[in-house]
């Protein structure tokens, strides 16, 4: 999943569409995820990552993962080719 | 360089919470870099915030109502210009953008300069000739009727030609979504009595509300444009807030506008982008918005601009703005002496 070449993404978690207007903010782990989304990691490298960082197995940590990739195509922030 | 002295009249100054172009244009020519301007502001009610913020407007002139003549109009121009020497002239009123565009003539034998639509294309925009317009200039429109009866509303959806929720609206202001029968009735009537007739019925376009300021130079160039997307609604339905917006279909859309009317002037359009991505044209407003000075502070200068344009003068377009700029409206009470709302009442000047 490729996330939108154009967001504005800040340090702080504060993310802007800049072709809707629509902004959102994120967590510290959410905020993570999109980061590793736009260094183009897919979603096992994702999982690899955040689960030698934190107390968390790879299955529980996979189902909040599609929730929030689902809601990223849900707001239209990912490339509409995906 | 020095700056060229300039004696600017401008009305629409009820700076109020539907407020009128007049001090946001006012904004942006006192920010030009090459225009020293004198503000010479045009009201038609004492109350109007713009005579009374004299950090924007210099003097003020009462002006009567377009509706109560263009004779009495001309000769009260007349009486300020002899008084004022008035380069330019910008209306920014839609109800009184027609009766200046049939003076323009008059205006520029006397010496005042405008810069306004063309009266067909001034004619043709207008919302009960939206099917037309979109047909002529392959532009995409809701469909769209004039009715001068409530009857005509109920034939309309018997027949099948529209069907529920569909938006009741105002010839120049006020739109309203009506979901049934009740609501069309209650809208129709609050409608025609404020606006009078027609009243136009037109389809209801689910989506969001997107907008373009713009400029046209009057052969088709665009010579800027800046979308937004309104944050904060009122319930006038006015913006409170907005934000410019990175969307090149939106531009395309203007410029295609543009090249295709030869619009001449200041204009606002008012698009609804669906869930597909379509673009639908559902008004042009036919003069800068109230929210024009966003655009200035994004980096196109419009207000300059169209007064320079309006001189004569060569005006190069621009090619980008501040994408993420934001404004919100805020109120304010200004406070003066009984004096000055006085002098505007009994002279009707201040």
């Amino acid at each position: 999943m490729k996330i939108k070449k154009s967001l504005a993404i800040s340090e702080t978690g504060f993310v802007f569409d800049p072709s809707t207007g629509d902004s959102y903010t994120l967590n510290p782990i959410g905020l993570e995820i999109i980061q590793l989304l736009r260094e183009g990691k897919s979603s096992g490298e994702i999982t690899g990552a955040v689960t030698q960082t934190y107390d968390i197995d790879a299955m529980t940590f996979e189902r909040y993962l599609f929730d929030f990739l689902g809601m990223l195509k849900q707001m239209q922030l990912v490339e509409s080719d995906e | 360089m020095s700056k060229q002295k300039m004696t600017i009249a401008i009305s629409g100054l009820n700076n109020v919470d539907s407020p009128g172009p007049g001090i946001p244009v006012i904004r942006g020519i006192r920010e030009s870099a090459v225009i020293e301007s004198r503000i010479v502001g045009l009201a038609y009610d004492n109350l109007e915030p713009g005579p009374y913020m004299h950090e924007f407007v210099d003097k003020t002139y009462k002006v009567p109502y377009p509706s109560e003549g263009v004779d009495h109009l001309i000769e009260r121009i007349r009486y300020i210009h002899e008084r004022e020497q008035i380069d330019v002239l910008i209306p920014n009123f839609d109800s009184e953008i027609f009766v200046f565009i049939k003076l323009a003539d008059k205006l520029r034998q006397m010496g005042i300069h405008t810069f306004l639509p063309t009266l067909s294309q001034f004619e043709e925009r207008h919302k009960s000739n939206l099917p037309q317009y979109g047909e002529k200039y392959d532009i995409r429109v809701p469909d769209s009727r004039p009715v001068t009866s409530f009857g005509d509303i109920e034939d309309l959806v018997r027949q099948g030609k529209f069907s529920w929720p569909l938006l009741v609206k105002g010839k120049f202001y006020d739109a309203y979504v009506a979901r049934s029968t009740d609501q069309a009735r209650i809208y129709y009537n609050t409608v025609s009595a404020k606006w009078g007739l027609p009243v136009i019925i037109q389809e209801f376009i689910k989506g969001t509300e997107v907008n373009v300021v713009a400029l046209g130079d009057g052969n088709g160039r665009t010579i800027g444009a800046v979308p937004m997307r309104k944050q904060y609604i009122t319930d006038n339905g006015k913006a409170w807030g907005g934000i410019t917006l990175e969307d090149p279909s939106m531009l395309e859309f203007t410029h295609h506008v543009m090249s295709a009317t030869h619009w001449r002037g200041g204009m606002e359009l008012e698009l609804i982008r669906t869930s597909l991505n379509e673009l639908y044209l559902i008004e042009i407003n036919p003069r800068l918005p109230a929210w024009v000075y966003l655009a200035v502070a994004a980096g196109q200068n419009l207000p300059e601009a169209l007064v320079k344009l309006a001189m004569g003068q060569d005006v190069p377009s621009w090619t980008r703005y501040d994408i993420g700029k934001i404004f919100i409206r805020y109120s304010f009470d200004m406070i003066r002496d009984f004096d000055a709302f006085q002098k505007l009442s009994t002279i009707g000047e201040l």
